[in-house]
């Protein structure tokens, strides 16, 4: 069960997506997991063939337990697997035990060691499955049925998904206040040359493949983050790494309450209206279920625009792993003085709240600076 | 179409992209805004869900007219909506 976010602790396992015996490559999906951010297609990350499936549909573990069991390539010759992989076997316990095959009598097959065992150590026989002569219930299987069910959590009453959700982004910021020392910092940049370079561009295009201003600021962020790489780190245990990848997280907030900030992919490398179109399609999917493991792990920055909301300003709150967040208020029209005239501009204050562990003021106030220089000359973003 | 139509056709696409929302209280001649929790991504996906059913170009300085229930009907039904 990987670690989707800073905060995770355990995922429902809800559907495998493959199979036993069936080959995989990088980025293959291949089960459904329910976390507090939603259903979570969970991808692979090397190819091989998936040998066995360890955890059931159904089941609530911790991050961390295998899941299952990918081996690397087939060898050549013999199958991997048999032709006919066994059915799988049904959970031994887990919120639907699989009813074990009464014997004759309509009595548990199970061996008196086995009972006095299941007795100790608080299994009830009938939700255990038996392995030996004919479903006969071994001492094995009940020790296996103890130990599966010590390494799942300590089931709580389901609180609704919104709940959850609100617990998980709780413990994430109480995290980051606790540890992150952020500095803050602001500027105001003149959305002008952009506003209308991006009236133009619309105008040339059916409404399809129309930009928001937003995709230009996570452009911007992703452009100027080439110029401030320390912004562009995870701490991995005690170090803050330097990610090669840009990957910027774009906080998404849900219906109902509650935001993710999954990551749009090689920001950088990408073209506006590529960006847009994945940038449409993130947000349809964070608000309907469907985020990819790697969009929810992968962030190495989060841009988060509460422009909607109608404030200007807006310092976040840094996402752990990550060591900074950019924020974009809403655009609003202000007077601005240009070379010793007072003029009507669209402007937006753009901030930096950032680990001071990680960068200073300086640095950030670079960043923020390299963020209005691009945003100046849009038809280059 | 008629209007009756484009209306229906419009708060069908509302109700797909604010799931949430009674729709059954909806001012007619309020902003979606400021009765829908709704922000420009929302917005953007109405206008092409618009665009794709009803067959109508819509330029982005337009986009104002389409602000209200009414707003939407009005400007449909005069663009062809078909």
């Amino acid at each position: 069960m990987p670690i989707l976010t800073a905060d995770m602790s355990a995922g429902t396992l809800v559907e495998w997506r493959k199979k036993p015996g069936d080959a995989l490559k990088r980025g293959d999906i291949v089960a459904l997991v329910e976390t507090d951010k939603g259903l979570i297609d969970i991808e692979v990350f090397t190819p091989g063939v998936l040998e066995k499936i360890v955890v059931q549909p159904g089941a609530t573990v911790p991050t961390g337990t295998v899941l299952a069991i990918i081996r690397d390539e087939a060898p050549t010759g013999a199958p991997p697997v048999p032709a006919a992989p066994p059915p799988p076997a049904p959970s031994p316990v887990g919120p639907a035990p699989a009813p074990v095959a009464p014997g004759p009598a309509g009595r548990l097959r199970i061996s008196p060691l086995a009972r006095k065992l299941a007795a100790e150590l608080g299994v009830d026989p009938a939700t255990v499955r038996g392995t030996g002569v004919g479903g006969a219930i071994r001492r094995e299987d009940i020790e296996q049925a103890a130990a599966a069910r010590a390494a799942a959590p300590v089931e709580k009453p389901r609180a609704d998904r919104s709940a959850r959700l609100r617990q998980a982004i709780g413990a994430a910021m109480a995290r980051s206040k606790r540890e992150i020392p952020h500095y803050y910092l602001a500027t105001t940049i003149d959305m002008h040359p952009a506003m209308t370079w991006l009236t133009e561009e619309n105008l040339k295009c059916s409404v399809p493949d129309r930009l928001l201003y937003g995709v230009l600021f996570i452009k911007a962020v992703a452009l100027a983050l080439k110029e401030v790489p320390e912004l562009n780190s995870v701490w991995r245990g005690s170090e803050p790494v330097r990610s090669e990848a840009i990957h910027v997280g774009v906080a998404i907030s849900l219906r109902g309450g509650g935001l993710v900030a999954p990551a749009l992919h090689d920001t950088a490398g990408q073209s506006l209206r590529d960006l847009m179109r994945q940038f449409r399609d993130l947000v349809q999917r964070a608000r309907s279920g469907g985020l990819r493991s790697s969009e929810l792990s992968d962030p190495t920055i989060t841009v988060t625009s509460l422009g909607e909301q109608g404030v200007e300003t807006v310092f976040g709150v840094i996402f752990p792993p990550q060591v900074a967040i950019a924020g974009f208020g809403k655009l609003v029209e202000r007077p601005w003085a240009l070379a010793g005239q007072v003029v009507a501009r669209p402007v937006v204050t753009a901030t930096l709240s950032a680990d001071h562990r990680v960068s200073d003021g300086h640095r950030g106030g670079l960043f923020l600076a390299a963020v209005d220089r691009l945003l100046q000359a849009p038809a280059l973003l | 179409m008629t209007r009756d139509e484009i209306r229906t056709t419009v708060l069908r696409t509302l109700g797909e992209i604010a799931p949430e929302a009674d729709l059954s209280t909806l001012k007619a001649d309020v902003s979606f805004r400021d009765q829908l929790d709704v922000d420009s991504m929302d917005l953007l996906n109405f206008v092409i869900a618009l665009h794709a059913m009803l067959h109508v170009d819509i330029p982005e300085v337009d986009y104002p007219k389409l602000a209200t229930l009414d707003g939407c009907v009005d400007y449909l039904a005069a663009a062809g909506a078909r």
